[in-house]
């Protein structure tokens, strides 16, 4: 078991937008390889690049939007050579599909929910309308509709917000993509409904055998899903490691800044831990690491040269100059040293909730 | 009982609230009972279309109710009231929205935003103690003087959160509603929100209901929490006794159902569905009883039994 075979591997990747006469950088850089069948998670705050970033695996950029530098490759062939989007229409959506946080803005409103999943069924698996429609009601059941039958021929707006991004899901799947980009794909709903959702979307990627790219900025989330995390900063990858090694060894002061920061761990008539300050413009030319004017851990180097990736092991590493053997030994803030004791603390039954 | 030295704000009694869609009547409340304390932080959580938003309407104002009474301390509060009054109240009571964008007024500067409120009522002497008055809310929020002459669309979601918050403070009001004031930022600037309203909090005394449908920021703000589903308030209890000892089946997948950052709780976890209590189906059958001290659970005189039984093997 447990082979490590990297399904897409992304290579020094670089997106620039040019916003009226000026150039912002998204992404700055980044290398990371995708094991096949892992979940991974990517998080990081609003506008850290977490969306653009996965864009580019589907050709998906907007028009005023452009890779730069970079390789993408996935089956042997670098992405970055389509130039069409002809080229992209055997990825996008068949190799590697995407489910968004609105199911709105994937589904057709005047368009029979039936219909929209068999559409996709004929066009990328050749099949013949009956078929089509026979699979397209299995995959309604799968994803966990009842009446499949009846609810065939419903419109989107019949459905809830839940059943909504079921749908998407069976529109996703239509065509059993090698890898599903998720998107903050239960920002938008209610806990139960969310729990729900993910619950399903861990039992499809083993029946169907995809790997997963879980985007959110919800730590609890994260916490859930993911095998490995990658967490993003100002267009960058700055720690990258097993769920296990972000949550409880986690090694770069933004990360530890976020976790800090979890509500969950603030205790009653104590200050919340508040990371302060606000990420960088990505008009400017960013120096050292992005995120030195916010640490607390900043060193004199931060400010003038950016940091290598030092690896903590084989599944772990990190973008900081406290790696550096010549670095001052420094502790992670004490909350989350004790980020589990606390947690188990949070919640009866040592974590569990139950009868 | 422990409740009785401290003050009642507010008393929300048997109140029912009904929309009508067409003509079809859909109570969107049903029975809610409650206090909030001076002082305290009142935490009422459930999910989207649970009647939340509603009740915090209905205690400013906003919502008419079809049953029931709401009191604000020694005055009846819902229904026609006096100019004299309803300044009183609405000085008194003031509200903080979840999406500070589309709260504030785009064409208006910060400066008329924060102070209209003040134009409205008239609490101000002369435009000197205005300006004063505004400047202090800006400072105590984290904004300066200068933001004054800007537009809130200049602003990022947590500064935009803090002129909102700015605009509540200056009415020097004794009850803060909060809904959902956090769930549209991003989390490393939801700390600094949540701070600064427990600063409020301990340096004036004020007094929040904060409505959210994520119990674990809950937890660490409120100090007692009430739990609503379909417009039943299913379970109230100080927030510790709540996490510690959830007692209705719907606290329960409410609790499962959040996902706590920790992987090794989350990847053991499994969810219970929830399934309707004869409590919440005969509502009018039901009431909250007191079933451990300050802990009340929704339930029908079959229910109390079991509560009983389950609340015994806590002990
Ligand atoms: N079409 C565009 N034109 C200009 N800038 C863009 C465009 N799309 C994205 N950006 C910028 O690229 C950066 C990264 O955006 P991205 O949408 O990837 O962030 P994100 O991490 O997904 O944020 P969120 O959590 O809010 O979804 C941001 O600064 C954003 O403003
Ligand atoms: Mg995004």
């Amino acid at each position: 078991m447990a082979e490590n075979n990297v399904i897409l591997s992304v290579k020094d990747l670089e997106v620039k937008f040019k916003v009226r006469d000026r150039v912002l950088t998204a992404i700055r850089n980044i290398s990371l390889d995708f094991i096949e069948h892992q979940v991974v998670a990517i998080v990081g705050e609003s506008g850290s690049g977490k969306s653009v970033f996965t864009k580019t695996f589907t050709g998906m950029l907007d028009m005023n939007g452009e890779v730069t530098h970079g390789e993408i490759w996935f089956e042997g062939r670098n992405l970055m050579d389509i130039k069409t989007d002809k080229g992209w229409e055997e990825i996008r959506g068949r190799k590697i599909a995407t489910v968004f946080q609105d199911p709105m803005t994937s589904l057709n409103p005047v368009r029979t929910i039936g219909y929209q999943i068999s559409e996709v069924i004929m066009k990328h698996q050749k099949k013949s309308s009956e078929e089509a429609k026979k699979e397209a009601i299995e995959l309604m059941g799968r994803v966990g509709i009842q009446n499949p039958e009846q609810r065939y021929d419903e419109y989107p707006f019949m459905f809830s917000g839940g059943m909504r991004q079921r749908i998407v899901i069976a529109i996703a799947l239509a065509c059993h993509p090698k890898i599903l980009i998720c998107d903050e794909p239960t920002t938008a709903l209610d806990v139960t409904i969310q729990a729900q959702i993910i619950r399903l979307i861990k039992d499809l990627a083993k029946e169907y055998d995809f790997t997963t790219i879980y985007i959110t900025h919800d730590l609890g989330v994260v916490a859930n899903v993911a095998d490995a995390v990658a967490v993003m900063y100002a267009g960058q990858i700055i720690e990258y490691g097993s769920v296990e090694d972000v949550f409880y060894d986690s090694r770069h002061p933004y990360t530890w800044g976020l976790l800090s920061s979890l509500p969950q761990l603030g205790m009653k008539g104590e200050k919340l831990f508040a990371i302060r300050g606000t990420p960088p413009s990505l008009f400017e030319e960013i120096k050292g690491d992005a995120f030195a004017p916010r640490s607390e851990y900043s060193m004199k180097i931060d400010f003038e040269k950016e940091p290598p990736i030092f690896r903590i092991s084989d599944t772990h590493w990190a973008k900081t100059w406290l790696l550096d053997p010549r670095a001052p030994k420094v502790e992670p803030p004490e909350a989350i040293r004790s980020l589990h004791q606390r947690m188990i603390g949070l919640t009866s039954k040592g974590g569990v909730y139950g009868e | 009982m422990a409740n009785n030295d401290r003050e009642v704000l507010v008393k929300v009694k048997n109140v029912d609230i009904t929309f009508f869609n067409g003509k079809r009547p859909f109570k969107a409340v049903k029975n809610a009972n409650f206090e909030i304390y001076k002082g305290e932080t009142f935490g009422l959580v459930g999910e989207s279309g649970s009647g939340k938003t509603t009740i915090g309407r209905a205690i400013i104002r906003l919502n008419q109710i079809s049953g029931g009474e709401i009191w604000y301390k020694d005055l009846r509060i819902d229904g026609k009231l006096s100019k004299k009054d309803r300044q009183y109240v609405v000085r008194n009571i003031q509200m903080i929205f979840q999406d500070p964008a589309a709260s504030l007024n785009e064409r208006a500067t910060i400066d008329y935003c924060i102070s209209e409120g003040l134009y409205n009522f008239h609490l101000y002497k002369d435009e000197e103690e205005r300006v004063r008055k505004v400047d202090e809310a800006l400072n105590s929020v984290g904004l300066l003087p200068e933001h004054k002459s800007r537009y809130p669309h200049e602003f990022s979601g947590g500064q935009r959160q803090r002129v909102g918050i700015a605009r509540a403070m200056i009415m020097e009001p004794e009850l803060i509603i909060a809904d959902e004031p956090i769930s549209a930022l991003d989390v490393s600037i939801r700390a600094q929100v949540l701070n600064l309203m427990n600063k409020f909090k301990e340096e004036r005394g004020l007094s929040y209901m904060f409505i959210a449908h994520d119990l674990s920021v809950v937890r660490y703000f409120a100090d007692r929490i009430a739990v609503i589903h379909n417009g039943n308030i299913v379970e109230i209890a100080p927030s510790v006794e709540l996490f510690r000892n959830p007692l209705h089946p719907y606290t329960h997948s409410l609790l499962q159902a959040v996902p706590i950052p920790d992987p090794q709780i989350e990847k053991n976890k499994t969810i219970q569905q929830y399934v309707e209590t004869e409590a919440e189906q005969n509502y009018d059958k039901a009431e909250l009883v007191e079933i451990l001290p300050e802990h009340f659970v929704l339930m029908t005189e079959n229910e109390r039994e079991g509560y009983e039984r389950k609340a015994a093997a806590l002990k």
